[in-house]
């Protein structure tokens, strides 16, 4: 059987609400915080809100970092909720 | 890990979103040209998401740009930028291995170069950039030879390499950059830097001259403030109004002529132009440009339907060309695809690009920005994108430099592991 790890909205039809679908692109932040040993950040074991915290400290400037304090800038309060709950559903799952 | 679906569950979606009656109980078949960064993350996608997915790709091999500037300056093994495609057939892909001669979108078909069709329910297209050898004159590919463009990684890339190991303290070094669009826009900044470097440790005496035909470029606050600190002797930057735009160069002789005069160089370096790859323009898939306009929903081509393309060879409106890019593009695309395939709308994309850049060995800088759909276009949103704090400490650029590395290690693992 194949995989649907990277396709929530595949396997929960029944989410049905547009807008609580992690927008498409957001699949990105794997890049750099996919798990493992990257060098980045790991998001492994997070809970949903202190990701979503991390992700408000960047977009209103009380956190520096690298990249973050841009990319967070791009995603609402509710887009960074969502994504959040994402990221922490696939960091558990590990 | 999650629990796999049960395959009644993905065909059901598959089959009542598609209404070619042909296909029904059989999943999508989706043929994706072009085995890099998008095309592999488009491949895995879709072939996760249920569909039967091919690749087609006559090189055994990948060998990638990112970090291979590098390689360039001596500071990187070529080895570290090769990699094999057994992870991706690992992962149950199947791989073709020829190359794909042409799009026969009204039959919904593939020819490959041996004559062969491949049909498709979709197809998805990343297959890069094409160097346009018809842009200066007098730089075609034998030309390339003595004056490596170095813009495809692989043997360009080491010969430029020894090209520059080679030179003798003292020799003129110059590199040439094209106007925009094309592959990686902070790319040739980088390899200016590094090269200066090089230059600066290795070979004293010696100049870089970096003729170029834009007036402005990506990350430039922060490229010209590193040279003018590191570089002062080693690098010269001329931009379009200074006369930096090149309109010919002799390969055999040396010479490299831009509008501000002629030059000697002992190394050259010359970036021609560029353009999507052959095939785009064979199959019809691009505009007046050179490059395949796309939706910015679902990336499916302006001109063809059923066709989809994705990473440089595409018209992304403000996203740059790079291996990040293209890896969103790729899931953006596959969502997309899979959204339809099941009867939903795709939502309105949100897509990101960071990039780091070396201006020294161990000193880094990065742009990041996010792009949404706006007037039928992916645009950049202003408060989510910029570059590195220009006053930043010597701690935030070995930070940046690693995080590149970093990013590099992890893409190149996703992709091909």
């Amino acid at each position: 059987m194949r995989r649907l790890a990277v396709l929530p909205a595949l396997l929960l039809p029944s989410l049905g609400l547009a807008d609580e679908r992690v927008p498409a692109g957001a699949a990105s932040c794997l890049g750099c915080h996919g798990g493992g040993s990257t060098g980045f950040p790991s998001l492994d074991g997070l809970t949903a809100e202190r990701i979503a915290d991390a992700m408000a400290a960047f977009r209103e400037g009380h956190r520096a970092g690298s990249v973050m304090n841009r990319i967070a800038r791009g995603f609402s309060q509710e887009e960074s909720r969502v994504i959040a709950e994402d990221l922490a559903a696939r960091g558990s799952a590990r | 890990m999650s629990p796999p679906a049960t395959r009644r569950r993905v065909l059901s979606g598959l089959t009542a979103a598609l209404a070619a009656p042909a296909l029904a109980g059989a999943p999508a078949r989706i043929v994706v040209i072009g085995a890099g960064f998008g095309g592999i993350a488009a491949a895995r996608a879709l072939h996760a998401g249920g569909c039967d997915v091919t690749l087609v790709e006559p090189a055994e091999r990948y060998v990638a740009c990112p970090s291979s500037n590098a390689v360039v300056a001596g500071l990187r093994d070529m080895a570290g930028q090769v990699f094999g495609y057994e992870g991706v057939a690992r992962a149950g892909i199947r791989i073709v291995r020829q190359r794909a001669a042409r799009v026969e979108a009204d039959a919904r078909r593939v020819r490959l170069a041996e004559g062969t069709p491949l049909a498709y329910d979709r197809l998805i297209l990343s297959p890069g950039v094409g160097l346009r050898f018809d842009a200066i004159p007098g730089y075609d590919e034998a030309a390339a030879e003595r004056m490596p463009h170095a813009w495809k990684a692989g043997p360009q890339t080491e010969r430029l390499a020894r090209q520059l190991a080679a030179l003798d303290d003292g020799g003129l070094v110059v590199m040439s950059v094209p106007d925009s669009p094309y592959r990686c826009p902070p790319g040739p900044y980088e390899r200016a830097s590094l090269i200066a470097h090089f230059l600066k440790t290795r070979k004293p005496r010696s100049k870089l001259i970096v003729l170029d035909a834009k007036d402005a470029f990506s990350k430039q606050p922060l490229f010209r403030a590193a040279w003018s600190t590191l570089y002062p002797d080693h690098l010269e930057w001329v931009p379009r109004s200074g006369g930096g735009r090149v309109h010919g160069v002799d390969a055999a002789g040396g010479e490299v002529r831009a509008e501000a005069g002629r030059l000697r160089a002992a190394v050259a370096c010359i970036i021609p132009p560029q353009r999507a790859p052959e095939i785009a323009a064979l199959s019809g898939l691009t505009d007046a440009g050179g490059w395949c306009p796309v939706d910015p929903v679902t990336f499916e081509s302006r001109l063809m339907p059923h066709v989809h393309i994705i990473g440089d060879a595409c018209a992304a409106g403000a996203m740059p060309k790079s291996a990040f890019s293209a890896n969103a593009q790729a899931q953006v695309c596959a969502q997309g695809l899979l959204d339809r395939l099941a009867g939903r709308t795709p939502g309105s994309p949100k897509l990101i690009n960071a990039c780091y850049s070396l201006i020294a060995p161990g000193s880094g800088i990065s742009i990041a920005g996010v792009f949404e759909v706006r007037d039928g276009a992916l645009a950049s949103i202003p408060a989510a994108s910029g570059i590195s704090p220009l006053e930043a400490g010597p701690e935030l650029r070995a930070q940046e430099a690693a995080y590149g590395e970093a990013w590099y290690r992890g893409i190149t693992a996703q992709t091909f592991g």
